[in-house]
Protein backbone atom coordinates (compact mmCIF):
# COMPACT_ATOMS: atom_id res chain seq x y z
CA UNK A 1 0.00 0.00 0.00
CA UNK A 2 1.48 3.25 -1.19
CA UNK A 3 1.61 6.10 1.77
CA UNK A 4 -0.69 8.18 0.14
CA UNK A 5 -3.58 5.65 0.76
CA UNK A 6 -2.65 4.21 3.84
CA UNK A 7 -4.45 4.83 7.07
CA UNK A 8 -2.82 5.43 10.84
CA UNK A 9 -3.69 2.79 13.48
CA UNK A 10 -6.31 3.27 15.80
CA UNK A 11 -8.23 1.69 18.03
CA UNK A 12 -11.34 2.81 20.44
CA UNK A 13 -10.52 3.48 23.99
CA UNK A 14 -11.96 5.28 26.74
CA UNK A 15 -10.31 8.75 28.39
CA UNK A 16 -12.43 8.20 31.40
CA UNK A 17 -11.18 4.58 31.90
CA UNK A 18 -8.15 4.65 29.80
CA UNK A 19 -9.26 0.75 28.85
CA UNK A 20 -8.46 0.39 25.34
CA UNK A 21 -11.15 -2.07 23.28
CA UNK A 22 -9.17 -2.97 19.86
CA UNK A 23 -11.57 -2.39 17.15
CA UNK A 24 -15.08 -3.69 17.69
CA UNK A 25 -19.21 -2.95 17.03
CA UNK A 26 -19.35 -0.65 20.42
CA UNK A 27 -19.79 2.34 21.77
CA UNK A 28 -19.57 2.34 26.06
CA UNK A 29 -16.85 1.81 27.67
CA UNK A 30 -18.31 -1.25 30.60
CA UNK A 31 -16.08 0.15 33.05
CA UNK A 32 -17.26 3.63 33.30
CA UNK A 33 -20.68 3.61 31.07
CA UNK A 34 -19.09 6.65 28.91
CA UNK A 35 -18.58 6.88 25.36
CA UNK A 36 -16.02 5.19 23.73
CA UNK A 37 -13.55 7.19 21.04
CA UNK A 38 -11.24 6.66 18.47
CA UNK A 39 -7.74 7.19 19.09
CA UNK A 40 -4.98 7.43 16.89
CA UNK A 41 -1.33 6.72 16.61
CA UNK A 42 -0.54 10.61 15.97
CA UNK A 43 3.34 9.84 15.51
CA UNK A 44 2.90 7.46 13.02
CA UNK A 45 0.37 9.51 11.02
CA UNK A 46 3.66 12.19 10.84
CA UNK A 47 4.59 10.44 7.86
CA UNK A 48 1.17 9.71 6.42
CA UNK A 49 -0.66 12.43 7.11
CA UNK A 50 0.87 15.19 4.89
CA UNK A 51 -0.16 17.81 3.11
CA UNK A 52 1.63 15.84 -0.28
CA UNK A 53 -0.18 12.92 0.53
CA UNK A 54 -4.11 14.72 1.01
CA UNK A 55 -3.19 16.77 -2.17
CA UNK A 56 -2.54 13.83 -4.34
CA UNK A 57 -5.60 12.22 -3.02
CA UNK A 58 -8.70 11.83 -4.63
CA UNK A 59 -11.22 15.26 -4.33
CA UNK A 60 -13.55 13.25 -1.90
CA UNK A 61 -12.96 12.75 1.42
CA UNK A 62 -10.90 9.60 1.07
CA UNK A 63 -7.87 12.32 0.47
CA UNK A 64 -8.09 12.18 4.40
CA UNK A 65 -8.19 8.89 4.92
CA UNK A 66 -4.61 8.28 6.84
CA UNK A 67 -6.96 9.75 9.68
CA UNK A 68 -9.94 8.10 9.00
CA UNK A 69 -10.55 4.73 10.90
CA UNK A 70 -11.13 2.92 7.56
CA UNK A 71 -10.14 -1.03 8.15
CA UNK A 72 -7.12 -2.72 6.18
CA UNK A 73 -8.27 -3.52 2.82
CA UNK A 74 -11.85 -1.16 2.23
CA UNK A 75 -11.01 0.62 -1.07
CA UNK A 76 -13.25 3.29 -0.91
CA UNK A 77 -14.83 4.38 -4.07
CA UNK A 78 -17.53 6.33 -3.54
CA UNK A 79 -16.93 10.06 -4.30
CA UNK A 80 -18.49 11.60 -0.66
CA UNK A 81 -17.54 15.20 0.54
CA UNK A 82 -15.21 17.64 -0.95
CA UNK A 83 -17.87 20.38 -1.35
CA UNK A 84 -17.51 23.89 -2.49
CA UNK A 85 -16.36 26.16 0.31
CA UNK A 86 -18.09 29.68 -0.99
CA UNK A 87 -16.77 32.97 -0.14
CA UNK A 88 -20.28 34.52 0.45
CA UNK A 89 -19.49 38.78 -0.61
CA UNK A 90 -23.54 39.39 -0.85
CA UNK A 91 -24.80 37.10 2.59
CA UNK A 92 -21.82 39.11 3.99
CA UNK A 93 -22.99 42.63 2.86
CA UNK A 94 -26.67 41.91 4.16
CA UNK A 95 -25.21 40.71 7.62
CA UNK A 96 -22.50 43.22 7.83
CA UNK A 97 -19.52 40.83 7.41
CA UNK A 98 -16.59 41.31 4.61
CA UNK A 99 -14.96 37.79 5.32
CA UNK A 100 -17.88 35.57 5.30
CA UNK A 101 -17.71 31.98 3.94
CA UNK A 102 -20.45 29.07 3.95
CA UNK A 103 -18.99 25.73 3.44
CA UNK A 104 -21.86 24.03 1.41
CA UNK A 105 -22.91 20.55 2.28
CA UNK A 106 -26.30 21.14 0.65
CA UNK A 107 -24.62 19.33 -2.69
CA UNK A 108 -22.57 16.60 -0.77
CA UNK A 109 -22.53 13.40 -2.32
CA UNK A 110 -25.14 11.04 -3.14
CA UNK A 111 -27.99 12.49 -0.53
CA UNK A 112 -27.40 16.50 -0.23
CA UNK A 113 -26.34 16.34 3.32
CA UNK A 114 -23.26 16.37 5.78
CA UNK A 115 -24.84 12.87 7.22
CA UNK A 116 -23.08 11.26 3.67
CA UNK A 117 -19.68 11.70 5.19
CA UNK A 118 -20.25 9.85 8.61
CA UNK A 119 -22.22 7.14 6.97
CA UNK A 120 -19.36 6.92 4.06
CA UNK A 121 -16.64 6.13 7.41
CA UNK A 122 -19.59 4.30 9.64
CA UNK A 123 -20.24 1.61 6.68
CA UNK A 124 -17.23 1.11 5.84
CA UNK A 125 -16.58 -0.37 9.24
CA UNK A 126 -19.46 -2.33 8.87
CA UNK A 127 -18.36 -4.36 6.36
CA UNK A 128 -15.45 -5.11 7.65
CA UNK A 129 -17.46 -6.45 10.97
CA UNK A 130 -19.80 -8.70 8.55
CA UNK A 131 -22.79 -7.04 9.58
CA UNK A 132 -25.45 -7.88 6.64
CA UNK A 133 -27.91 -5.37 8.24
CA UNK A 134 -27.61 -1.93 8.86
CA UNK A 135 -29.57 0.97 10.35
CA UNK A 136 -30.15 4.07 12.04
CA UNK A 137 -32.06 6.29 14.84
CA UNK A 138 -32.39 9.55 12.00
CA UNK A 139 -34.40 12.85 12.01
CA UNK A 140 -34.00 12.24 7.84
CA UNK A 141 -30.67 12.97 6.41
CA UNK A 142 -29.13 10.08 8.00
CA UNK A 143 -32.15 7.88 6.94
CA UNK A 144 -31.21 9.04 3.89
CA UNK A 145 -27.61 8.44 3.48
CA UNK A 146 -27.82 5.11 5.18
CA UNK A 147 -29.94 4.11 2.79
CA UNK A 148 -28.36 5.15 -0.38
CA UNK A 149 -24.48 4.09 1.11
CA UNK A 150 -25.89 0.99 1.96
CA UNK A 151 -27.56 -0.17 -1.17
CA UNK A 152 -24.35 0.25 -3.49
CA UNK A 153 -22.70 -1.44 -0.97
CA UNK A 154 -25.46 -4.40 -0.63
CA UNK A 155 -25.94 -4.21 2.96
CA UNK A 156 -30.36 -4.70 4.07
CA UNK A 157 -30.71 -1.52 6.01
CA UNK A 158 -33.41 -0.94 8.55
CA UNK A 159 -34.07 2.42 9.29
CA UNK A 160 -36.25 4.19 12.07
CA UNK A 161 -37.51 7.33 12.01
CA UNK A 162 -39.92 9.69 14.43
CA UNK A 163 -43.29 9.51 12.46
CA UNK A 164 -43.26 13.16 11.68
CA UNK A 165 -40.75 13.52 9.60
CA UNK A 166 -41.08 15.38 6.22
CA UNK A 167 -42.42 13.53 3.27
CA UNK A 168 -39.09 14.21 1.29
CA UNK A 169 -37.06 12.62 3.44
CA UNK A 170 -39.15 9.57 4.04
CA UNK A 171 -39.55 9.59 0.38
CA UNK A 172 -35.68 9.93 0.02
CA UNK A 173 -35.52 6.61 2.09
CA UNK A 174 -37.64 4.44 0.64
CA UNK A 175 -36.70 5.18 -3.15
CA UNK A 176 -33.18 3.12 -1.99
CA UNK A 177 -35.21 -0.31 -0.76
CA UNK A 178 -34.65 0.41 2.51
CA UNK A 179 -37.04 -1.02 5.17
CA UNK A 180 -38.05 2.26 7.05
CA UNK A 181 -40.14 2.11 10.51
CA UNK A 182 -41.76 5.31 11.37
CA UNK A 183 -41.97 5.49 15.32
CA UNK A 184 -44.84 7.32 16.89
CA UNK A 185 -42.33 9.06 19.21
CA UNK A 186 -39.36 12.13 18.66
CA UNK A 187 -35.92 11.58 17.70
CA UNK A 188 -34.96 10.69 21.60
CA UNK A 189 -38.02 8.08 21.54
CA UNK A 190 -36.28 6.75 18.34
CA UNK A 191 -32.98 6.61 19.42
CA UNK A 192 -33.70 5.19 22.91
CA UNK A 193 -35.17 2.39 21.45
CA UNK A 194 -31.96 2.00 18.39
CA UNK A 195 -29.93 1.33 21.51
CA UNK A 196 -32.47 -1.31 22.82
CA UNK A 197 -32.49 -2.85 19.45
CA UNK A 198 -28.93 -2.76 18.81
CA UNK A 199 -28.50 -4.75 22.48
CA UNK A 200 -31.18 -7.59 20.80
CA UNK A 201 -30.21 -7.97 16.73
CA UNK A 202 -26.79 -8.31 15.53
CA UNK A 203 -27.03 -5.32 13.30
CA UNK A 204 -24.62 -2.55 12.97
CA UNK A 205 -26.86 0.93 13.79
CA UNK A 206 -24.23 3.55 12.37
CA UNK A 207 -25.16 5.80 15.22
CA UNK A 208 -25.37 3.75 17.89
CA UNK A 209 -22.45 0.75 18.30
CA UNK A 210 -20.34 2.12 15.34
CA UNK A 211 -20.85 5.14 16.45
CA UNK A 212 -17.35 6.36 17.59
CA UNK A 213 -16.37 5.56 13.56
CA UNK A 214 -19.41 7.03 12.24
CA UNK A 215 -18.69 10.43 14.05
CA UNK A 216 -15.01 10.33 12.92
CA UNK A 217 -16.71 11.39 9.67
CA UNK A 218 -17.54 14.60 10.72
CA UNK A 219 -13.78 15.76 10.71
CA UNK A 220 -13.73 15.44 6.94
CA UNK A 221 -15.65 19.32 7.15
CA UNK A 222 -12.51 20.80 9.28
CA UNK A 223 -9.96 19.23 7.31
CA UNK A 224 -11.28 20.11 4.12
CA UNK A 225 -12.18 23.98 5.57
CA UNK A 226 -8.72 24.26 6.51
CA UNK A 227 -7.30 22.70 3.26
CA UNK A 228 -9.70 25.26 1.02
CA UNK A 229 -8.51 28.15 2.69
CA UNK A 230 -4.79 27.48 1.77
CA UNK A 231 -4.09 25.12 4.64
CA UNK A 232 -5.23 27.94 7.19
CA UNK A 233 -7.79 28.51 9.65
CA UNK A 234 -10.81 30.41 10.03
CA UNK A 235 -11.49 32.96 13.09
CA UNK A 236 -14.79 31.68 13.74
CA UNK A 237 -16.64 28.34 12.79
CA UNK A 238 -20.62 28.89 13.40
CA UNK A 239 -21.94 25.34 13.19
CA UNK A 240 -25.50 23.91 13.52
CA UNK A 241 -26.00 21.28 16.50
CA UNK A 242 -28.12 18.65 16.95
CA UNK A 243 -26.32 16.25 18.89
CA UNK A 244 -23.90 18.18 19.32
CA UNK A 245 -21.10 15.85 17.62
CA UNK A 246 -20.20 17.78 14.40
CA UNK A 247 -18.75 21.11 16.12
CA UNK A 248 -16.56 18.76 18.15
CA UNK A 249 -15.19 16.97 15.81
CA UNK A 250 -14.28 20.19 13.35
CA UNK A 251 -12.55 21.45 16.42
CA UNK A 252 -10.20 18.06 16.33
CA UNK A 253 -10.09 18.09 13.38
CA UNK A 254 -8.34 21.52 13.71
CA UNK A 255 -6.08 20.16 16.38
CA UNK A 256 -5.10 17.27 14.52
CA UNK A 257 -4.22 19.83 11.79
CA UNK A 258 -1.67 21.67 14.44
CA UNK A 259 -0.87 18.96 16.30
CA UNK A 260 1.03 17.70 12.75
CA UNK A 261 2.00 20.77 11.39
CA UNK A 262 -0.45 20.88 8.11
CA UNK A 263 -1.73 24.48 9.43
CA UNK A 264 -0.18 26.90 12.05
CA UNK A 265 -1.70 26.95 15.09
CA UNK A 266 -4.49 29.19 15.61
CA UNK A 267 -6.96 30.21 18.34
CA UNK A 268 -10.75 29.35 16.90
CA UNK A 269 -14.12 30.25 18.62
CA UNK A 270 -16.64 27.84 18.03
CA UNK A 271 -20.25 29.22 17.87
CA UNK A 272 -23.21 26.84 17.86
CA UNK A 273 -26.62 27.24 16.05
CA UNK A 274 -30.22 25.96 17.48
CA UNK A 275 -33.58 26.34 17.01
CA UNK A 276 -35.57 28.13 20.16
CA UNK A 277 -37.94 25.16 19.80
CA UNK A 278 -35.11 22.91 20.28
CA UNK A 279 -31.96 24.91 22.17
CA UNK A 280 -30.74 22.86 25.00
CA UNK A 281 -27.47 23.34 24.25
CA UNK A 282 -27.76 26.54 23.49
CA UNK A 283 -29.17 27.38 26.70
CA UNK A 284 -26.49 25.21 28.84
CA UNK A 285 -23.85 27.96 26.78
CA UNK A 286 -26.11 30.90 27.89
CA UNK A 287 -25.98 29.32 31.75
CA UNK A 288 -22.42 28.80 31.31
CA UNK A 289 -22.67 25.31 32.26
CA UNK A 290 -21.93 21.82 31.01
CA UNK A 291 -25.13 20.35 32.24
CA UNK A 292 -27.56 19.46 29.55
CA UNK A 293 -31.32 20.07 30.66
CA UNK A 294 -33.41 18.20 28.13
CA UNK A 295 -35.67 19.62 26.49
CA UNK A 296 -39.24 18.41 24.19
CA UNK A 297 -38.68 19.40 20.36
CA UNK A 298 -40.80 22.09 18.76
CA UNK A 299 -39.52 23.35 15.81
CA UNK A 300 -39.46 23.19 12.08
CA UNK A 301 -35.74 22.33 12.12
CA UNK A 302 -36.69 18.65 12.44
CA UNK A 303 -32.94 17.73 11.67
CA UNK A 304 -31.62 19.32 14.63
CA UNK A 305 -34.66 18.01 17.02
CA UNK A 306 -32.73 16.75 19.73
CA UNK A 307 -33.64 17.31 22.89
CA UNK A 308 -31.53 15.44 24.97
CA UNK A 309 -28.02 15.57 22.87
CA UNK A 310 -25.24 13.25 23.59
CA UNK A 311 -22.48 15.19 23.38
CA UNK A 312 -24.38 18.32 24.38
CA UNK A 313 -21.99 18.78 27.56
CA UNK A 314 -18.76 18.56 25.23
CA UNK A 315 -19.84 20.58 23.04
CA UNK A 316 -20.95 23.30 25.36
CA UNK A 317 -17.46 23.01 26.87
CA UNK A 318 -15.95 23.33 24.24
CA UNK A 319 -17.75 26.94 22.99
CA UNK A 320 -17.22 28.27 26.00
CA UNK A 321 -13.35 27.27 26.44
CA UNK A 322 -12.65 28.53 22.67
CA UNK A 323 -14.57 32.07 23.62
CA UNK A 324 -17.40 31.52 21.38
CA UNK A 325 -21.17 31.57 21.80
CA UNK A 326 -24.06 29.66 21.11
CA UNK A 327 -27.77 31.26 19.52
CA UNK A 328 -31.17 29.97 18.94
CA UNK A 329 -33.76 31.41 16.74
CA UNK A 330 -37.31 31.13 15.88
CA UNK A 331 -39.56 29.19 13.14
CA UNK A 332 -40.24 32.37 11.58
CA UNK A 333 -36.08 33.43 11.85
CA UNK A 334 -35.31 30.34 10.31
CA UNK A 335 -37.27 30.69 6.97
CA UNK A 336 -36.17 34.23 6.82
CA UNK A 337 -32.21 32.39 7.05
CA UNK A 338 -33.32 29.77 4.28
CA UNK A 339 -34.36 33.00 2.12
CA UNK A 340 -31.32 34.96 3.09
CA UNK A 341 -28.90 32.42 2.19
CA UNK A 342 -31.00 31.44 -1.57
CA UNK A 343 -31.42 35.08 -2.38
CA UNK A 344 -27.77 36.35 -1.68
CA UNK A 345 -25.81 33.26 -2.76
CA UNK A 346 -28.22 30.81 -4.40
CA UNK A 347 -27.71 28.31 -2.43
CA UNK A 348 -30.64 26.27 -1.13
CA UNK A 349 -30.74 24.94 2.34
CA UNK A 350 -32.77 23.01 4.48
CA UNK A 351 -34.55 24.40 7.62
CA UNK A 352 -30.92 23.18 10.17
CA UNK A 353 -28.99 25.89 7.20
CA UNK A 354 -31.79 28.19 7.79
CA UNK A 355 -31.01 27.82 11.48
CA UNK A 356 -27.42 28.53 10.89
CA UNK A 357 -27.73 31.43 8.98
CA UNK A 358 -30.01 33.37 11.26
CA UNK A 359 -27.61 32.54 13.99
CA UNK A 360 -24.84 33.93 11.83
CA UNK A 361 -26.35 37.16 11.57
CA UNK A 362 -27.62 37.80 14.95
CA UNK A 363 -23.82 37.16 16.23
CA UNK A 364 -22.82 39.55 13.81
CA UNK A 365 -25.56 41.82 14.66
CA UNK A 366 -24.32 41.29 18.61
CA UNK A 367 -20.58 42.31 17.77
CA UNK A 368 -19.92 38.72 19.03
CA UNK A 369 -18.34 38.19 15.21
CA UNK A 370 -16.22 41.22 13.55
CA UNK A 371 -16.92 42.23 10.36
CA UNK A 372 -13.25 41.34 9.67
CA UNK A 373 -12.70 38.31 10.87
CA UNK A 374 -12.63 34.93 8.55
CA UNK A 375 -15.97 33.06 9.96
CA UNK A 376 -17.24 30.16 8.25
CA UNK A 377 -21.01 29.17 8.22
CA UNK A 378 -21.33 25.84 8.04
CA UNK A 379 -24.42 24.50 5.78
CA UNK A 380 -25.34 20.76 6.15
CA UNK A 381 -28.13 20.40 4.50
CA UNK A 382 -30.21 21.04 1.35
CA UNK A 383 -33.42 22.68 0.87
CA UNK A 384 -35.14 20.66 -1.41
CA UNK A 385 -35.71 18.13 1.47
CA UNK A 386 -37.94 20.64 3.60
CA UNK A 387 -39.72 22.45 1.22
CA UNK A 388 -42.73 22.22 3.26
CA UNK A 389 -41.74 24.36 5.75
CA UNK A 390 -41.47 27.54 2.94
CA UNK A 391 -44.12 27.06 0.84
CA UNK A 392 -46.80 29.18 1.71
CA UNK A 393 -43.69 32.02 1.48
CA UNK A 394 -44.39 32.06 -2.60
CA UNK A 395 -47.18 32.51 -4.56
CA UNK A 396 -47.20 30.67 -7.95
CA UNK A 397 -48.38 33.39 -10.52
CA UNK A 398 -51.26 32.27 -13.01
CA UNK A 399 -50.13 30.72 -16.86
CA UNK A 400 -49.49 33.28 -19.19
CA UNK A 401 -50.57 32.15 -23.03
CA UNK A 402 -47.44 32.14 -24.92
CA UNK A 403 -47.84 35.27 -26.74
CA UNK A 404 -45.35 38.16 -26.39
CA UNK A 405 -48.26 40.44 -25.94
CA UNK A 406 -49.46 38.43 -22.94
CA UNK A 407 -46.27 38.12 -21.38
CA UNK A 408 -45.30 42.14 -21.64
CA UNK A 409 -48.87 42.54 -19.71
CA UNK A 410 -47.89 39.61 -17.29
CA UNK A 411 -44.91 41.73 -16.31
CA UNK A 412 -46.45 44.76 -16.19
CA UNK A 413 -48.49 43.49 -14.18
CA UNK A 414 -45.79 41.67 -11.58
CA UNK A 415 -43.88 45.24 -11.72
CA UNK A 416 -47.24 46.97 -10.70
CA UNK A 417 -47.27 49.08 -13.58
CA UNK A 418 -50.86 48.95 -15.15
CA UNK A 419 -49.99 51.36 -18.34
CA UNK A 420 -48.41 49.07 -21.63
CA UNK A 421 -44.66 49.84 -21.48
CA UNK A 422 -42.66 50.98 -24.59
CA UNK A 423 -41.74 46.95 -25.98
CA UNK A 424 -38.43 46.47 -25.55
CA UNK A 425 -38.25 44.73 -28.74
CA UNK A 426 -39.00 47.64 -30.71
CA UNK A 427 -37.01 50.20 -28.33
CA UNK A 428 -33.66 47.65 -29.39
CA UNK A 429 -34.61 47.98 -33.46
CA UNK A 430 -35.91 51.28 -33.51
CA UNK A 431 -33.85 54.67 -34.43
CA UNK B 1 -45.48 -2.68 44.80
CA UNK B 2 -42.75 -3.22 42.35
CA UNK B 3 -40.92 -2.60 39.31
CA UNK B 4 -39.49 -4.01 36.47
CA UNK B 5 -36.08 -3.02 36.09
CA UNK B 6 -33.96 -3.04 32.37
CA UNK B 7 -30.64 -2.99 32.13
CA UNK B 8 -28.21 -2.42 29.55
CA UNK B 9 -25.51 -4.69 27.32
CA UNK B 10 -22.77 -2.19 28.58
CA UNK B 11 -24.03 -3.47 32.64
CA UNK B 12 -23.67 -7.55 32.06
CA UNK B 13 -20.33 -7.87 32.53
CA UNK B 14 -21.32 -6.92 36.31
CA UNK B 15 -24.75 -8.67 36.57
CA UNK B 16 -23.69 -12.06 35.14
CA UNK B 17 -25.44 -11.39 32.48
CA UNK B 18 -28.79 -10.38 33.51
CA UNK B 19 -30.77 -7.81 32.15
CA UNK B 20 -33.80 -7.31 33.98
CA UNK B 21 -34.55 -7.18 38.13
CA UNK B 22 -37.51 -6.59 40.26
CA UNK B 23 -37.28 -3.53 43.00
CA UNK B 24 -39.11 -2.52 45.21
CA UNK B 25 -37.55 0.89 45.11
CA UNK B 26 -39.37 3.73 45.84
CA UNK B 27 -37.16 6.54 43.95
CA UNK B 28 -34.18 6.52 41.81
CA UNK B 29 -31.45 7.08 44.51
CA UNK B 30 -33.25 4.35 46.38
CA UNK B 31 -32.67 1.74 43.14
CA UNK B 32 -29.47 3.16 42.72
CA UNK B 33 -28.60 1.67 46.10
CA UNK B 34 -30.82 -1.30 45.67
CA UNK B 35 -29.13 -2.08 42.35
CA UNK B 36 -25.82 -2.11 44.26
CA UNK B 37 -27.49 -4.35 46.62
CA UNK B 38 -28.17 -7.16 43.86
CA UNK B 39 -25.10 -6.51 41.89
CA UNK B 40 -22.11 -5.28 43.98
CA UNK B 41 -20.06 -4.77 41.13
CA UNK B 42 -22.34 -2.78 39.62
CA UNK B 43 -22.72 -0.81 42.36
CA UNK B 44 -19.23 0.15 42.24
CA UNK B 45 -19.17 1.31 38.58
CA UNK B 46 -22.64 3.19 38.23
CA UNK B 47 -21.77 6.00 40.55
CA UNK B 48 -19.82 8.88 40.36
CA UNK B 49 -17.50 10.03 43.26
CA UNK B 50 -20.20 12.05 44.71
CA UNK B 51 -22.39 8.89 45.10
CA UNK B 52 -25.26 9.96 42.49
CA UNK B 53 -26.00 8.10 38.99
CA UNK B 54 -22.95 8.47 36.56
CA UNK B 55 -24.15 11.71 34.58
CA UNK B 56 -24.12 9.64 31.21
CA UNK B 57 -26.46 7.30 32.25
CA UNK B 58 -30.54 8.34 31.36
CA UNK B 59 -33.02 6.68 33.16
CA UNK B 60 -36.34 6.39 31.50
CA UNK B 61 -39.61 5.46 33.38
CA UNK B 62 -42.11 3.67 30.72
CA UNK B 63 -41.75 6.23 27.83
CA UNK B 64 -40.02 9.19 30.01
CA UNK B 65 -36.72 10.56 30.65
CA UNK B 66 -37.38 10.80 34.33
CA UNK B 67 -36.08 14.04 34.47
CA UNK B 68 -39.09 15.38 32.77
CA UNK B 69 -40.97 13.29 35.91
CA UNK B 70 -39.07 15.54 38.84
CA UNK B 71 -35.80 13.20 38.42
CA UNK B 72 -34.91 12.46 41.65
CA UNK B 73 -37.80 12.85 43.26
CA UNK B 74 -40.29 10.66 41.23
CA UNK B 75 -41.50 8.33 43.16
CA UNK B 76 -41.95 5.38 40.68
CA UNK B 77 -45.89 3.45 40.40
CA UNK B 78 -46.31 0.19 40.64
CA UNK B 79 -45.87 -2.20 37.23
CA UNK B 80 -43.18 1.51 35.87
CA UNK B 81 -40.83 0.19 33.56
CA UNK B 82 -37.30 1.40 34.31
CA UNK B 83 -34.63 1.18 31.69
CA UNK B 84 -30.59 2.52 31.99
CA UNK B 85 -29.43 3.59 28.69
CA UNK B 86 -25.93 4.75 28.43
CA UNK B 87 -25.66 7.83 26.62
CA UNK B 88 -23.92 7.36 23.07
CA UNK B 89 -21.79 10.29 22.26
CA UNK B 90 -19.22 10.40 19.79
CA UNK B 91 -16.47 10.15 22.43
CA UNK B 92 -14.84 12.31 25.27
CA UNK B 93 -11.42 13.41 23.32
Amino acid sequence: MSSASACTPYELYSKESGKSYGNQPLSICDESFTPLEVRYDLEAARSIFTRKNIEAGPANIWRYRGLLPIPEGFEPDLPVGFTPLVKAKNLGRRLGSNNLYVKNDAVCFPTLSFKDRVVAVALANARAFGFETVGCSSTGNLANAVAAQSARLGLKACILVPADLEPAKILNTLVYGARLVRIDGNYDHVNRLCSLIADQYNWGFVNVNLRPYYSEGSKTVGYEIAEQLGWKLPDNVVCPMAGGSLIRKIKKAFDELIYLGLVEAKHVRFFGAQATGCSPISQAVKGNTDVITPQKPDTIARSLAIGNPADGPYASRLIRETGGWAEDVSDVEIVSGIQELAEAEGIFTETAGGVTTAVTARLIAQGRISPDELTVSVITGNGLKTTDCINDRFTVGRAVRPRLADFEDYINELDGNSAPAEPELAIAGGN
Amino acid sequence: MSIRVMLPAAFARHTAGTKQVQSEATTLPVLVEDLGVKFPELGAHIKDEDGTLRKFINVYVNDEDIRFLGGDTYQFQDRDEVMFIPSIAGGCA
